[in-house]
């Protein structure tokens, strides 16, 4: 039990996809417009990783290892599919929003990742567990930019108003360029508290 | 002149990297150097101007008349991969020295976002053959600018003494995004 514990902690805050390991860098700049794009983003990549990690791992013996990227990407676009399908048919807004990054998901380096480095070398349930772990980290992390792009750009939170009426929201934190700066100053500002703490 | 501003539009307005975030790992990864960026872009305009083409054949002739378009996701990303494959191939039997030059940067491609991209917008907004390509090879060609002038300033900034907390990444993110700034400014262009 403590193994698959310290998954889930590996990819919640040690590992973590986004702030540790540099990995998913599109989605994390283009969709965290929004608290809620940030969150509909990070379920459903995670819903596509728990499902890639777990038949990955069930076909690791037969997978060839000459040809097992290819394969793992076969596998992952059909999730990606699935989830594309639907997202179209039951929550159309969020699949306007995303629209571009949903079939990009399979192009995410973590989910390729995960198989390489872990589905196709464990068991069953630690690889579900990675990927939860990893999921979670992931969509965390999205929620985090998401929200703070999103308060200081318009004010609001999760689509509801937060800041007082007075406050004129930065648009430039819901473009392009708020993206990079807010990335970039979170990341300063880890780097900073880890230094701290040595 | 409209195959002109559709160029125009992928390379500076609708720039895939600053404004689409689309490659964004290559952009980060091998911007160290003015030279390896310039080898990446290279290797990247070749591969997404044959990506767009390719891609634009089997939507049209295979995936269409057979009714399946929404596998688009698994047929295109397997045109990137086995296309970049290839490519390889034909690189280090026909130029080895362009080979020994590209040679590190072309797996990395299969998993740029911006060569699936390219082809799924091609798709979407019902480009002919030619105008993919156009969209294509302008978009790669923007990608290009936008890493070598990158990279240029990352090389000054190299030579900088920097808070220890900005070193690495943090600096870099936020150049970019005073770069995407500066490329907001083409917006009102066309």
């Amino acid at each position: 039990m403590n193994a698959l514990k310290d998954r889930l902690k590996a990819g919640i805050i040690l590992d973590n996809p986004i702030f540790s390991q540099v990995l998913g860098m599109c989605p994390t700049l283009a969709v965290t417009t929004s608290g809620t794009n940030a969150v509909g983003m990070g379920l459903a990549t995670t819903s596509v990783l728990i499902c890639s990690n777990l038949v990955i791992s069930l076909l690791r013996k037969f997978i060839p290892s000459k040809i097992r990227i290819p394969a793992f990407i076969v596998i992952i676009a059909s999730f990606v599919t699935m989830v594309d399908l639907l997202l179209q048919a039951y929550m159309t807004d969020l699949h306007a929003a995303l629209g571009l990054f949903i079939p990009l998901i399979v192009v995410n380096c973590i989910i390729l990742g995960r198989a390489e480095a872990y589905a196709s070398k464990n068991k069953i349930i630690p690889s579900v567990f990675d990927a939860v772990g990893m999921g979670i980290g992931f969509t965390a992390a999205l929620t985090i930019i998401g929200v703070i792009r999103e308060i200081l750009g318009t004010g609001e939170l999760f689509g509801r108003a937060f800041l007082p009426a007075g406050y004129t929201p930065a648009n430039i934190m819901i473009l392009a360029p708020g993206a990079f700066f807010t990335l970039g100053l979170l990341m300063a500002a880890l780097n900073a508290f880890k230094a701290r703490k040595r | 002149m409209n195959l002109f501003l559709l160029f125009l539009g992928a390379a500076l307005v609708n720039n895939f990297v600053l404004s689409r975030f689309l490659g964004i790992c290559p952009f980060l990864g091998v911007s160290k150097k003015v030279e390896t960026s310039l080898g990446m872009g290279a290797a990247v305009t070749f591969v997404m101007g044959l990506a767009s083409m390719i891609s634009y054949i089997v939507y049209a002739y295979i995936l269409k008349p057979l009714q399946i378009e929404y596998l688009y996701t698994v047929a295109f990303i397997l045109v990137i991969a086995s296309l970049v494959q290839f490519v390889e191939m034909v690189i280090q039997k026909m130029s080895p020295s362009l080979y020994s030059a590209l040679g590190v940067y072309l797996p990395l491609i299969t998993t740029n976002c911006a060569v699936l991209g390219v082809a799924i917008l091609n798709m979407q907004k019902n480009y002919s053959l030619i105008e993919s390509i156009v969209n294509g090879v302008g978009g790669a060609v923007g990608f290009t600018l936008v890493m070598v002038l990158f990279a240029g300033i990352r090389e000054r900034i190299e030579n900088n003494e920097l808070l220890a907390a900005f070193k690495g990444l943090p600096i870099a993110l936020l150049t970019a995004g005073f770069m995407a700034i500066a490329f907001a400014g083409f917006q009102n262009m066309i």
